[in-house]
């Protein structure tokens, strides 16, 4: 094939993905490729499609028309597929979403006993060396509702990690927290792509965007209206809707 | 009249054997296939859910009594000889697995949808989603309401006298034709029933209290 280069590199590809809601149109003809490592901000305005497309890439959201990718992976509706992409894209959500009944411990090792057939034992170190990845081992023994908002998402970042995945989506990740908690959770999300991990991020956190984001995506209506670099995004937007978002963001901040 | 004694009292205490054990019967066998109508109900296909609906609609829109009747007579008309035993079994088993079907089908419902999502996100399959997930947390948020039930199927039980069953109430009935003493024997058949019954409600309705204070 004459793109196997670009192939090599390429861990996720969305080609002229449509989504409706009944007659809402959600996702127009979306066509995104991240390579690996490679670190991408989300943005725009509520209702934009954001969170309806990162969810689309593992499945939480099928799609009407187009092709999704990811490692080769083609999400043909198959349960397999659904499997193997899931077993690759890690997700962390706005609200946290930990499992209450359970001890930090236990959230981060499920997956691993169920999905991959972990040993309990070994299970429980992966848990512990992502706990302590992100901080937070001492609490391994706590339930979610014993710790704050923050802990509870560095949390939720251990127990994706857990999976080993090479993608990571964050859909708002400090949106729901404390102002005062909001830095621990980007600083263990920073800290994470200064090892390499690919993430898609939909966050209005701009100066996050500027310090590890490799491209930031603006959407608005479904679309995909620009993208670029972040200094080049936040100095000179071309697009009108762009410029005005931009403006009640950095207002907002 | 004739007195109440000791022997009279042991004839209750036989009665309330059989009360016990019909309502553990019909609360493990309502559990075991209530849990079924339950998952069935808030699955994915559309027929199953659609069925289950109806099989709950019709015992929880028809009396316990009539229950009762249609499966003990029914059974026998199909050919099937059983026992009054396996017959009042299947009728309350049919019954509490209604009941509890619906009661349990809306405590899956009613948690929250990011748990599931979570669940899938890593990838866990429908047996460890149900199994580890959301069954917990469904039985926790259902345990006031699976209580209320279980006290009314105790009570239920004296339904079972009209096949022929000498359970708590028709053994009280028994002893005041005896002794001619209905207010006194059924006076302590009440207490009995609320002996067992109150302590149950008590603890639902404690637990739904600490539950509500819990969710503020
Ligand atoms: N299950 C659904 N049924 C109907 N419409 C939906 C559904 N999910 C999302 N939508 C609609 O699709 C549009 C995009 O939703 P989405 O959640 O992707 O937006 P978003 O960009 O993430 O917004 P926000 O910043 O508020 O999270 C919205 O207008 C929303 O109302
Ligand atoms: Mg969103």
């Amino acid at each position: 094939m004459a793109n196997s280069v670009i192939d090599q590199s390429t861990l996720i590809s969305l080609e002229k993905v449509e989504r409706w809601y009944g007659a809402f149109h959600a996702l127009k003809a979306i066509d995104l490729s991240v390579r690996k490592g490679e670190k991408i901000v989300l943005c725009g305005p509520s209702g934009s499609g954001k969170s309806t497309l990162i969810r689309c890439i593992n499945a939480l959201e099928t799609i009407q028309d187009g092709s999704i990718t990811v490692e080769g992976q083609l999400l043909d509706g198959s349960s397999k597929a659904v499997d193997a992409i899931r077993r690759e894209v890690g997700m962390v959500f706005q609200s946290f979403n930990l499992f209450p009944h359970m001890t930090v411990l236990q959230n981060c090792a499920l997956a691993p006993m169920r999905v991959r057939g972990t040993s309990r034992a070994d299970a429980e170190k992966l848990a512990r060396k992502y706990l302590e990845r992100v901080r937070i081992l001492d609490q391994a023994e706590k339930y979610p509702a014993q710790l704050s908002g923050g802990q509870q998402q560095r949390v939720a970042i251990a127990r994706a990690l857990c999976m080993e995945p090479k993608v990571m989506l964050f859909d708002e990740p400090t949106s729901a927290l404390d102002p005062e908690m909001v830095k621990e959770v980007l600083d263990t999300m920073i800290s994470l792509a200064r090892d390499g991990m690919t993430m898609i991020c939909v966050t209005h956190e701009m100066g996050f965007a500027r310090q590890v984001a490799d491209r930031v995506i603006f959407m608005a209506s479904g679309e995909i209206i620009e993208e670029a670099e972040p200094e080049i995004f936040f100095k000179s937007p071309k697009h009108e809707r762009t410029k005005t978002f931009l403006g009640e963001i950095l207002a907002h901040h | 009249m004739g007195p109440v004694g000791a022997n009279e009292f042991l004839f209750l205490l036989q009665g309330l054997k059989w009360t016990a054990l019909l309502a553990v019967i019909g609360f493990i066998g309502g559990g075991i296939f209530g849990m079924l109508i339950a998952l069935i109900r808030s699955s994915r296909n559309a027929a199953a859910r659609t069925a289950s609906a109806a099989y709950i609609a019709l015992f929880q829109g028809t009396p316990l009594l009539m229950q009762l009747f249609v499966v003990y007579y029914g059974v026998a008309l199909i050919g099937i000889d059983v026992s009054a035993w396996l017959a009042v079994a299947i009728a309350f088993t049919l019954h509490a697995s209604a009941f509890l079907g619906e009661i349990w089908r809306g405590s899956i419902e009613a948690v929250p949808k990011g748990q599931a999502e979570a669940a899938n996100a890593l990838g866990l399959h429908y047996v460890s989603r149900m199994k580890d997930v959301i069954l917990p947390q469904a039985l926790k948020i259902s345990m006031p309401a699976t209580i209320g039930f279980l006290v009314q199927l105790i009570k239920g039980t004296s339904l079972a006298a009209i096949v022929g069953f000498i359970e708590l109430a028709r053994a009280g009935q028994i002893i005041s034709n005896q002794t001619y003493r209905p207010l006194l024997v059924f006076g302590i058949v009440g207490v009995i029933y609320f002996i067992i019954c109150w302590p149950l409600s008590h603890f639902g309705t404690g637990l739904e209290k600490r539950m509500a204070k819990a969710a503020r």
